[in-house]
């Protein structure tokens, strides 16, 4: 007798279940629980109720969200914000876990730290109260983010209860053009699935595409997962996976390497394997992208225009068209490629390691910014690398600003905002309404494009712009 | 948390999709404690200059009639706070947001999922008569809209009976300590390379 076909998500679901109720929800095992300043909520329930951290060593604080951009020799000015930063600490500290504070050599965003130390591995269950811990799914864990009850549920018993997900697998084959990114194929399957159609499923990313992707790129579509409303994203580990994990950390060494490899290697879907829905997108016919409203489902090539509410014929949706164009300050029918931008932001989960800000230098080197910006390395690991290469010159020649490790302008409550009514180009995964600021404008958009608009002032198609 | 069972209240509605969780409330607040009051905070920079929930025709509303994908975007369980803190105890909407949707359930915050032709019909129906009631009943899952047709929606069952109950999630779980000691040990066999070792 043949076992039934599984997927990646059904093999690692199935070993992670501890109890199951008889309406169907599943008591899932977590192997991994990640912190950052904003679990203060959560400590507070569990210090409430008298519970203590079940398992110290599978759980890691890091400070990312409010931690400074510029000087980290001063102390924080902003005393509600320094507050943030050392509440995580003391939090850490009084229950025993590994945190990676303000002057950690490994700080990071903890989305780019944990895979750089070595913390998330292929199989594992990895929660985070972020929602963009979907950024783990690249190694093939199952990684999603909860919010501040579930996190404190986790830190009390190591385990969440979770009712399974509807699985969905996009399939991406062929060759990405020249300077098409993984940011643009994420942002063309969000483009045609829309913001919530993967809303209940989980994610597997699989074709020739995907397989062709650095573990980089890899980070950069399952991190966005969670703006098709993925509950997570996850994509088959390979010998690229492994032999990006060996060697760091917190991995597993010798022997337990090799063992731990064989074990993955079981994981990838079966031929076979059935999901509740396919989608299929072909790499080729993917172009640089940029969002035009204030929903990453709006995102489209660079070389198409401002759309038309007119053209809509569902009047609430027009009406909904038109209210996003007014916040962006857009008209119908113009170039995208006319629309001129204030500043631009490289940085952010989605787009802050070494690829990225190689990607940004090599259409930046020999050019001068016309607009202000902000390059945000994800972890002080990148920045050093960064600058072992250059690449920190190239941009503080161009005229932009090389900061210290965070999130930065990508949520701004560290208080680094985009002034309001500014337009700014932006590598993150958000452009949501006074996301990055109070009436502040944000066009998503690939590391290269973003440096491409930079050097120009305008949304510019980067393949026309070159590298050097 | 405050039990859901049943509620009959006035009703707004709110035509915006993809409503994420920044709007809900502007990270700037993420830094309050709880005891701050997050109604205050709820929709902060979207109140201008015509806000629905500003319009004293929807006083007293403790359900938001939306539309699709409510709550997508940042899993800050502030959001909730915020909806909570203002008075609303229900969301009706064609979808929502994964992670709003569960920490919703955990803050006695009820989540209606309906077809979107039937959400759009409720919103209108608001609109034209501000201040309509709505009752939930969830034992019975239905919602009965101002034209006093009952709705029927589907719940999960966990989700229902915690909603109903009150329940504390970690209290239920540690019933199960014995099934999670055993667990931990079996995989710790299977998986040595679980803990982080480090150099
Ligand atoms: S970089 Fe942005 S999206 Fe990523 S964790 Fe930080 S705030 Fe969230």
């Amino acid at each position: 007798m043949t076992a039934q076909p599984r997927s990646l998500f059904d093999k690692v679901w199935d070993a992670h279940v501890v109890a199951t109720r008889p309406d169907g929800q599943a008591l899932l095992a977590i192997d991994r629980h990640f912190l950052h300043e904003g679990s203060f909520h959560a400590f507070g329930m569990i210090d409430h109720a008298g519970r203590k951290v079940r398992r110290p060593e599978l759980t890691f604080a890091v400070a990312d969200h409010y931690v400074p951009s510029h000087s980290r020799t001063k102390p924080i000015a902003d005393p509600e914000i320094a507050n943030m930063v050392t509440m995580l600490e003391a939090n850490a500290g009084r229950h025993g876990l590994r945190h990676f504070g303000l002057h950690d050599p490994a700080q990071g965003i903890v989305h780019v730290l944990a895979p750089e130390q070595g913390l998330t591995l292929p199989g594992l269950t990895i929660v985070c109260g972020d929602s963009h811990t979907s950024t783990h799914g690249a190694f093939g864990a199952l990684a999603f983010g909860i919010g501040a009850t579930e996190v404190s549920h986790v830190l009390a018993t190591q385990t969440l209860w979770q009712r399974r997900p509807k699985t969905m697998r996009i399939t991406v084959d062929g060759l990405l053009g020249p300077h098409v990114t993984a940011k643009d194929l994420i942002l063309a399957v969000i483009g045609a699935i829309g913001a919530d159609g993967a809303a209940g499923h989980v994610i597997e990313y699989a074709g020739s595409a995907i397989r062709a992707l650095s573990m980089e790129g890899r980070l950069t579509v399952c991190n966005m997962s969670i703006e098709a409303g993925a509950r997570a994203g996850m994509i088959a580990p390979d010998d690229t996976t492994f032999s990006w994990i060996e060697g760091r950390h917190y991995a597993p060494k010798g022997a337990l390497f090799d063992r731990a490899v064989e074990h993955w290697r079981t994981l990838p879907s079966d031929p076979g394997a059935v999901f509740d829905r396919e989608v299929t997108l072909d790499a080729a016919a993917i172009a640089p992208s940029v969002t035009w409203g204030t929903s990453p489902e709006t995102a489209v090539p660079v070389t198409a225009a401002v759309p038309d509410p007119g053209a809509e014929a569902d009047p609430v949706r027009a009406g909904q068209m038109r209210k996003m164009l007014d916040y962006m300050g857009l008209t119908p029918g113009t170039p995208l490629e006319d629309v001129a931008i204030d500043r631009v932001f490289i940085g952010s989960c989605t787009n802050a390691r070494l690829e990225d800000l190689r990607d940004a230098a090599a259409v930046l080197r020999g050019r001068r910014a016309v607009v202000p910006g902000l390059v945000v390395p994800g972890s002080v690991p990148v920045r050093r690398q960064a600058e072992a290469e250059g690449l920190d010159r190239v941009f503080i020649d161009a005229g932009l600003e090389w900061g210290e490790p965070g999130c930065s302008m990508c949520v701004g409550i560290n208080g680094d905002l985009v002034p309001a009514g500014e337009r700014c180009a932006s590598t993150t995964n958000r452009n949501f309404p006074g996301r990055q600021g109070p009436n502040a404008r944000t066009h998503l958009m690939s590391p290269a494009m973003a440096a491409a608009a930079a050097a120009t002032g305008h949304l510019t198609d980067v393949r026309k712009l070159g590298a050097s | 948390m405050d039990p859901f069972v049943t509620l009959t209240a006035p009703a707004v509605p709110l035509d915006i999709a993809n409503i994420d969780t920044d709007q809900l409330l502007p990270a700037r607040f993420l830094k309050k404690p709880r005891s701050a009051g997050y109604g205050n905070f709820l929709f902060h920079d979207e109140r201008k200059p015509v806000f629905p929930l500003d319009d004293p025709a929807y006083a007293g509303a403790a359900v938001l009639v939306t539309d699709r994908n409510f709550g997508c975007g940042s899993s800050r369980e502030g959001a909730v706070y915020a909806l909570v803190d203002a008075g609303f105890r229900c969301v009706v909407a064609p979808s929502f947001g994964d992670i709003f949707a569960a920490n919703a359930a955990k803050n006695g915050l009820l989540t209606v999922t309906l077809p979107e032709e039937t959400v759009a019909t409720l919103r209108r129906q608001l609109q034209e008569t501000p201040g309509a009631t709505v009752t939930v009943d969830l034992p019975a899952q239905t919602l009965t809209g101002p034209d006093g047709s009952a709705l029927p929606f589907a719940i999960d069952p966990f989700k229902k009976e915690c909603l109903i109950e009150g329940l504390d999630d970690v209290a239920l779980t540690l019933r199960h300590q014995d099934a999670i000691d055993s667990f931990d040990r079996a995989d710790a066999a299977a998986r040595p390379w679980l803990v982080p070792g480090g150099r």
